[in-house]
């Protein structure tokens, strides 16, 4: 645990000053105190609420604009030669290569974005914490079955795995939540197993031990607590992987099922449009890299805010 | 060292063997049907019937799955449902295109990546440290099929444009037909594959550099008067190479069972590409093969990653 001494050494952000400001708070207080000084964490979470509220605000924006998202304009919404038209008073951002919205469509697809995202990762991490915590404080016998478990999950190759799972099972909003977590909740708890074989040997674990609390009590109540940062922290980095993730599979035509417009399935609709309609790639794009850049940020933030020593950490890639 | 990799390659050889049935199991979870996909749309029951029995799917599972392991075993991968060729020639004429395009890439992400994490290291909060920061969080955060798109837009087409038609959009040379041509194909997915990879190790590489140049050892090696340089780059960086040794390891292994993204977007017939075209045909053997292959991959890089431990720092032993 970091005490006051170390907190001198923190960073740029704190000065002598805050130290003394800082005695007497938790760990996770301290945590928030050095994230709201911390200029790109408020800029990434202004970020991702807008992202958000775009998302929860997609039907007005719809309304706004006079488009649905699966809507074509079969007056105006491709050239004379069946082209996407580029952007106009009538189309903000242009259109597709159906005559849809590519704003309308752009802004639904973050929807389908952060539900994944935020969905997987949620699964991902109840997954991980539990598997991690019992793989950690149960029996050899039962630590080993599941650190194997991890293990095996660990070296599938996931991306093929997981499109030849979608293939068969079909593709669904649903299944790709799960898939993503299925495929990321290994890391995570790999972290936690190591946490916990370090925590359970502590005193204040042995006190309650010898108190007579049952097991599952030591985990939630002795363990859990104390796990909460480094939680937090995989958790955060892994919402950009799952967003990234979920492109990828709806890039190769396995995500959400067609009309329901995705980043991943618009680029990939756009790309035998790349050269004569740059705003079909341009909007899905963006909108993605702004938002895998907002929460790689955020999360980084949130890891020097946690762990001011920097731990290093595993991250799960879907690159290839 | 040798118990290590008997042990390390049976252990291989269990995960291995999870991994094909559960590959097994999930063609038989879902309700379809490849002899009704391979028949064609207006094939009749009987058709539908035969090319069902011709490709063995009217037997019970378990005999299935033993025809199955015991071709495994004879080192025959079985026959493709869709192109009734060997699945092991298959994969052996797309294995090279694989292997050009990872093993180039990692040549360029780890030379680009241990240098960007060393550079950074060395004078931490200067502008070239905030400047990598700054690349390297671009390029976690870019997705591969994007930035492909982004390179084939601008060196291909705008290239193209002012009469520049150097880099080609796609497609695979063989080596062996032209070492020139071979090139010239694989440098934008090269740099593709290498630009998204390279963050990761630019950060590795700084922070364990970090780490380890805060060591007692480090501070005696300036005390006996060593240059800085030398006490860098010959005390620090060999054993602050030991996670990215891991990384490399890993990532390397999953790229050569298939850059399943680049290979799409580069038009590569690489086995990434065969995978995509298995799964839509729903091409069985093709596709355990390529995930068995794949996998097989990523367990021998590990064993090869932990028995590159004890060569970089003999603290590690073995057992």
């Amino acid at each position: 645990m970091a005490g006051p001494d170390q907190l001198t050494r923190v960073g740029d952000a704190t000065s002598e000053s805050q130290d003394v400001a800082f005695a007497g708070r938790s760990q996770l207080q301290l945590a928030w105190t050095r994230l709201r000084h911390d200029r790109v964490a408020v800029v990434s979470t202004v970020l991702i609420l807008a992202l958000v509220l775009v998302a929860i605000g997609a039907p007005l924006v719809a309304k706004l604009v006079g488009w649905g998202p699966d809507e074509q304009d079969r007056v105006h919404g491709l050239t004379p030669d069946g082209l996407p038209v580029g952007p106009s008073t009538l189309h903000w951002l242009g259109t597709d290569n159906l005559g849809r919205d590519v704003l309308v469509r752009a802004v639904y697809g973050a929807r389908v974005s952060l539900v994944v995202g935020l969905g997987a990762t949620a699964l991902a991490t109840l997954i991980g914490v539990v598997v991690g915590v019992v793989a950690g404080y149960a029996s050899p016998g039962v630590d080993t079955l599941l650190s194997r478990l991890m293990d095996v999950v660990l070296s599938f190759p996931f991306l093929l795995f997981a499109i030849a799972l979608v293939s068969v099972v079909g593709p669904s909003l649903k299944i790709s939540i799960i898939v993503i977590a299925f495929f990321s909740w290994a890391s995570i708890g790999r972290v936690v197993r190591g946490q916990t074989l370090t925590l359970r040997e502590h005193e204040f674990v042995e006190a309650a031990r010898s108190t007579g609390a049952k097991t599952l009590r030591i985990m939630t109540v002795e363990i859990l607590p104390n796990l909460v940062s480094p939680i937090l922290v995989l958790a955060t980095l892994i919402i950009p992987t799952a967003i990234v993730f979920e492109a990828t599979l709806s890039f190769l035509g396995l995500g959400v099922e067609p009309p329901t417009p995705t980043w991943g399935n618009m680029i990939s609709d756009s790309l035998p449009y790349y050269n004569v309609a740059w705003w079909f790639v341009a909007a899905p794009g963006l909108a993605l890299l702004l938002m895998t850049l907002a929460f790689n940020l955020l999360g980084d933030a949130v890891r020097d805010a946690l762990d001011p020593s920097a731990a290093r950490l595993t991250r799960v890639k879907v690159r290839s | 060292m040798t118990v290590f990799l008997i042990r390390r390659t049976l252990y291989g050889i269990v995960v291995l063997w999870a991994i094909s049935v559960a590959t097994f199991a999930l063609f038989f979870v879902a309700p379809h049907d490849p002899a009704r996909i391979i028949a064609g749309r207006l094939a009749t029951p009987q058709t539908v019937a035969l090319v069902r029995h011709r490709l063995g799917l009217d037997e019970p599972v378990l005999t299935q799955y033993w025809h199955f392991v015991d071709r495994l075993l004879h080192g025959n991968l079985g026959y493709s449902f869709y192109s009734s060729t060997q699945v092991n020639s298959l994969l052996l004429t797309r294995l090279p295109v694989t292997v050009s395009l990872a093993l180039g890439a990692a040549v360029i992400w780890l030379s680009g990546g241990v240098l960007v994490g060393v550079l950074s290291a060395a004078r931490p909060g200067s502008f070239v440290d905030r400047a990598a920061t700054v690349v390297v969080l671009t390029g976690l955060s870019t997705p591969t099929f994007l930035l492909g798109i982004l390179l084939i837009y601008f060196f291909f087409y705008r290239l193209h444009l002012v009469g520049i038609d150097f880099f080609p959009a796609g497609g695979y040379v063989p080596l062996t037909q032209s070492p020139a041509g071979w090139a010239q194909h694989l440098i934008l997915p090269w740099i593709t594959l290498a630009f998204v990879s390279a963050a990761v190790y630019s950060r590795l590489t700084r922070s364990s550099l970090l780490d380890t140049m805060s060591q007692d050892y480090i501070r005696t090696a300036r005390a006996k008067g060593l240059s800085e340089q030398r006490v860098m780059f010959q005390h620090g960086l060999r054993s602050s190479l030991t996670p990215v040794v891991t990384q490399f390891g890993i990532d390397l292994g999953t790229l050569l069972g298939g850059a399943i993204v680049t290979e799409s977007v580069f038009g590569l017939p690489g086995l990434g590409q065969l995978a995509v075209q298995s799964v839509t045909n729903q091409d069985l053997p093709v596709i355990i093969g390529i995930v068995l292959v794949a996998a097989a991959f990523i367990i021998v890089a590990n064993i090869v990653v932990d028995a590159l431990y004890a060569v970089l720092d003999p603290r590690v032993r073995l057992g």
